[in-house]
């Protein structure tokens, strides 16, 4: 591409780069460094504080989106009207929670001229978490082994089963390690309080956690994968830094999951890499990580390739990356005004 | 005895190990014989440049080299 050619517009959701980050920002930023100019940046809300609607070097106009709750027809009617603004070229989604509708959509949107990249929908509910032992037995990778539950009666059979400590998972977020029969009651009422039944009851696994972005082409191709250990984390287990890992086997897994899936788009896999130095995968994370941006940072621009594919170009898999790489995530005030978050609040798009 | 190929180090005593993300920072003796290790020397070698280098008993030095190369080896850096 040339910078000469038109304008590039992006619509991009998870703007809210909070202490338990969407990837929204990271993706921008990966996008503004590997894509060449001119490039205009739809951000795409849902709270009115989302960080990244204010920070306009990096998102030119921000527009509200009604929550996934509300449905795919109140979407589309929504992003028809962005549309008919902006003229969006590619729409890049960014939350577990809404990429269901955004993955219906995506025919429609492809009519609009709104091109997405994303996996199907037999591919996202494969790896869900409900469905991730069924996942990993049918593709010959090591994940541990786990019960849905609808009753906290079923913990027991689960203890019984697994031995303690177990891994007590709410459906969308969250997890609790027990190492009891009351701490695991307890945590399965709390999560199913806030997240529903089923929940997800897991053997623990002791190890080593890493996460690997993976960069999918949907032909069985993997284009880029670039693991990563955190080497401080929250109190809500989100990497506040990380540096990235040389290790073949983890990049085997990735390529391993690519290729038996055709996975297409971003992801990230959570592996706990045990003493004997087995990585179980943990979880599938169906879009980018919020520590994207370290992707660009070690050469393996994950966001730009995602982009370019999206458009049409071929994408040669990435072979190189740098190791050692360390991101560092910090905190920063942000100044506006008032007129800003009125804006916002009041219309809907700033 | 081999440190893994793909450790780093450095003349400052800083290693990092590229497959599990670990660093130390080795004092300035471990960082010479760490060193020596990359360049190849044999065990004797090195704890011969050590006493001439340093002002230390045999026996200490045995005691303490143990001590190190378990070091190294519960960090999961020298080739099996």
């Amino acid at each position: 591409m040339s910078a000469n050619q038109q304008l590039l517009t992006i619509a991009v959701t998870g703007l809210n780069a909070i202490d338990s980050p969407g990837p929204g920002v990271a993706v921008i930023r990966a996008l503004r460094d590997g894509l060449p100019k001119p490039l205009r940046i739809i951000g795409l809300s849902y709270e009115t504080l989302e960080p990244g609607i204010y920070l306009h070097d990096l998102v030119d106009k921000t527009y509200q989106i009604p929550y996934p709750a509300a449905g795919t027809e109140t979407l589309l009617k929504r992003i028809q009207h962005i549309h008919e603004k902006e003229n969006i070229q590619l729409l890049i989604p960014n939350f577990d929670a809404e990429l269901y509708n955004f993955i219906k959509l995506g025919p429609t949107l492809q009519s609009m001229g709104i091109a997405t990249f994303l996996p199907s929908l037999e591919q996202f509910d494969a790896r869900d978490k409900i469905n991730l032992y069924s996942f990993g037995k049918k593709y010959g990778l090591s994940v541990p082994m786990d019960k849905i539950i609808y009753s906290a009666d079923e913990l027991y059979q689960c203890a019984e089963a697994f031995g303690y400590p177990i891994v007590v998972k709410g459906k969308y977020y969250d997890a609790i390690v027990s190492y009891t029969l009351e701490q695991a009651q307890k945590a399965f009422y709390k999560l199913s309080a806030k997240w529903g039944t089923p929940i997800i009851v897991q053997q623990f696994i002791t190890g080593t956690e890493i996460n690997i972005a993976v960069l999918g082409d949907g032909k069985g191709n993997t284009i880029s994968s670039i693991p990563m250990r955190k080497l401080y984390i929250t109190d809500k287990g989100k990497a506040w830094a990380g540096i990235t890992l040389e290790d073949e086997t983890l990049i085997d897994l990735a390529k391993k999951f690519v290729s038996a899936t055709h996975w297409k788009g971003g992801c990230e896999l959570e592996i706990m890499r045990t003493v004997q130095g087995e990585p179980y995968i943990m979880e599938i994370n169906p879009r980018f990580p919020a520590w994207i941006y370290l992707t660009a940072g070690a050469g393996q621009n994950q966001p730009a390739s995602l982009a370019r594919m999206a458009l049409g170009e071929t994408v040669q898999p990435f072979i190189d990356y740098e190791v050692g790489k360390i991101f560092i995530r910090y905190a920063w005030d942000h100044i506006t005004d008032v007129k800003e978050f009125q804006q916002i609040s009041g219309f809907g798009e700033l | 005895m081999q440190l893994k190929k793909n450790i780093a180090t450095s003349e400052s005593g800083f290693i990092f190990n590229p497959t599990t993300g670990d660093s130390y920072s080795a004092n300035p003796i471990a960082a010479d014989i760490l060193l020596k290790i990359k360049e190849g020397n044999s065990d004797e070698t090195i704890k011969n440049f050590i006493k001439e280098t340093y002002d230390v008993t045999a026996s200490q030095l045995e005691k303490d080299w143990d001590d190190f190369i378990n070091q190294l080896r519960s960090a999961n850096l020298l080739e099996i």
